[in-house]
């Protein structure tokens, strides 16, 4: 038992930082997905995970596998694509999520015609997949500086967004500026996408951030409570995805978004919001 | 003669280049309760969502002298809201105290207890932790009332608040309204039942786009005055030309 469970992170320095960077996200990043599940915009994350790729293949070209160079390429283009978008959208009629694709496609070919030109395929194994060994120390700090500051942003944000997403009429005329909590919100999330590649890669990031999120919505009714769930379902996706990833020799990234997979199956089979299992049990209805 | 609390000085509110109120000018006063009525299309919403400053209108000014942000309450048409969004019944009763909270203030347990009477004072005793997706259409209606209870605000406008409620509820809110007005702040409501406007309210805007009659209710709600605001609505044309009135300075 203690070897199955224990042992791979009491005896490895590499797994203990994965699993510490890896909990300081499932704490960050399932929250912003529930909010982005709510407002149908599940796919927006995808999206700027894709959009974020040609910033951070353009700095690994310049600087190689720096991470303060690989951050600031994918902050640049990760808050261009979205800032870009909602702008963008909103001048040109509204059509957000056309727009949000247009820009996802041209940034993934960007991105990867810049990858192709730049370097070994080793590199780009660990960009697109993620490496348990990339969360050196100065890595963990990031996600945890990350993961700390999304907290207390949300803190403050949370009553505002909430407003601003089930009333925006009410929202602007009571003077909550919605419009600036909102480009909050999306810079908070291309940080916790950033953060997410360092462990899990840029095509599985998201997966950390929407798969939990997914799920929570069949656990719980009320969107604070669905963020604590998803938070729960993240943690344990994490620390079995990186034990298995240990034991079976599995890239750490799929693993974990694999698990975290499974959990949102058992959710949509036996959750009690709409789940698939629960309809079949016959409870008598209420007297009134 | 005190003076007018929102003066509007020949406001144009366009859609694109569509006018949805046409060079309207008047004032509210202070403890007024005045109805907004009109056929269809007549711009009536747009008129409250310009008032609250959501909508700037194309030309003309609106002037709110002393007026802060959160001193203007507003009720907006049911259907702009997410219904579906998983949020219990006091945490929208709690939105109220944005103005006096804020992002970064902790919500006192006094003010929980605020919210709560607010719930049971339109009817709602017991609600606080259901979520809004079960409620009626009613129910919901009675729960926007209470977080507008909450807000404390000077001046409330109402956007169409009795759509789809039933006898009931309509009676109830109708009090909740009269309650307000006792209480000195400003009311201002689009409605269209003409019979509860003659009864409850004094002041009426008969608006057709253009406007037709602003002032005491039974004077602006003649005959002759609705016939015109009808014969106005049919003849609102496909193709129209470019404006030639003179703008205001």
């Amino acid at each position: 038992m203690y070897d199955l469970l224990i042992m791979p992170f009491a005896e490895f320095g590499f797994m203990r930082r994965a699993l510490v960077g890896c909990l300081a996200l499932s704490l960050a990043a399932p929250p912003l997905g529930v909010f982005l599940v709510l407002r149908r915009l599940s796919l927006t994350a995808d999206v700027l995970a894709h959009g974020v790729l040609p910033g951070v293949a353009a700095a690994y070209l310049v600087a190689g596998m720096s991470v303060p160079a690989l951050w600031a390429g994918g902050l640049a283009a990760g808050l261009a694509v979205a800032v870009g978008a909602g702008a963008l959208s909103r001048a040109t009629g509204g059509r957000e999520d056309a727009t949000l694709a247009a820009l996802y496609l041209l940034a993934l070919a960007s991105g990867v015609t810049l990858v192709s030109l730049g370097g070994g395929t080793a590199d780009l194994k660990a960009l697109l997949f993620g490496s348990v060994l990339g969360v050196d120390d100065e890595a963990l700090l990031l996600m945890a500086a990350v993961s700390t500051l999304t907290l207390f942003a949300l803190a403050v944000a949370w009553r505002p967004l909430v407003m601003e997403w089930f009333d925006p009429s009410f929202a602007r005329a009571a003077g909550a500026r919605g419009g600036a909590w909102h480009m909050l919100f999306l810079g908070l999330l291309v940080l916790n996408l950033l953060a997410a590649f360092q462990a899990l890669g840029t095509l599985m990031g998201v997966g950390l951030m929407m798969l939990p999120a997914i799920a929570a919505r069949h656990w719980a009714r009320e969107v604070g409570l669905m963020a604590y769930a998803a938070a729960g379902i993240a943690i344990v996706s994490t620390v079995i995805g990186l034990l298995l990833s240990f034991h079976l020799d599995l890239p750490s990234g799929p693993s974990i978004v694999l698990v975290a997979g499974l959990a949102w199956a058992c959710s949509v089979l036996l959750g009690p919001v709409d789940g698939l299992l629960p309809r079949l049990v016959h409870r008598r209805h209420l007297a009134g | 003669m005190t003076p007018p609390l929102l003066t509007v000085a020949d406001i144009t509110v366009c859609h694109g280049r569509r006018p949805a109120v046409h060079h309207l000018s008047g004032r509210f006063y202070p403890g007024s309760m005045t109805a907004i009525v009109g056929p269809n299309g007549a711009g009536k919403s747009t008129l409250l969502r310009a008032l609250a400053g959501l909508h700037a209108p194309e030309s003309g000014r609106i002037e709110a002298p002393g007026m802060k942000k959160g001193d203007l309450a507003l009720l907006p048409q049911q259907a702009a809201l997410d219904r579906a969004f998983p949020i219990g019944c006091l945490d929208v009763v709690m939105q109220g105290f944005w103005v006096r909270y804020g992002a970064w203030r902790a919500i006192p347990p006094s003010a929980r207890a605020e919210a709560e009477a607010a719930l049971a004072a339109v009817g709602l005793d017991g609600f606080a932790r259901r979520h809004v997706g079960s409620m009626s259409a009613g129910q919901f209606q009675r729960l926007l009332f209470a977080r507008l209870l909450v807000q404390d605000a000077p001046v409330i406008l109402l956007d169409e608040p009795f759509n789809a409620v039933d006898a009931k509820t309509a009676a109830d809110l109708l009090a909740v309204l009269r309650r307000w007005h006792g209480e000195g702040r400003t009311v201002i409501a689009v409605l269209h039942d003409l019979d509860m406007v003659r009864r409850e309210f004094p002041q009426t805007l008969l608006l057709a786009r253009d406007p037709i009659g602003w002032g005491p209710t039974e004077q602006v709600l003649s005959a002759e005055n609705r016939l015109r605001a009808r014969m106005m609505a049919e003849t609102w044309s496909a193709e129209a030309e470019a404006c030639d009135q003179p703008r205001a300075a």
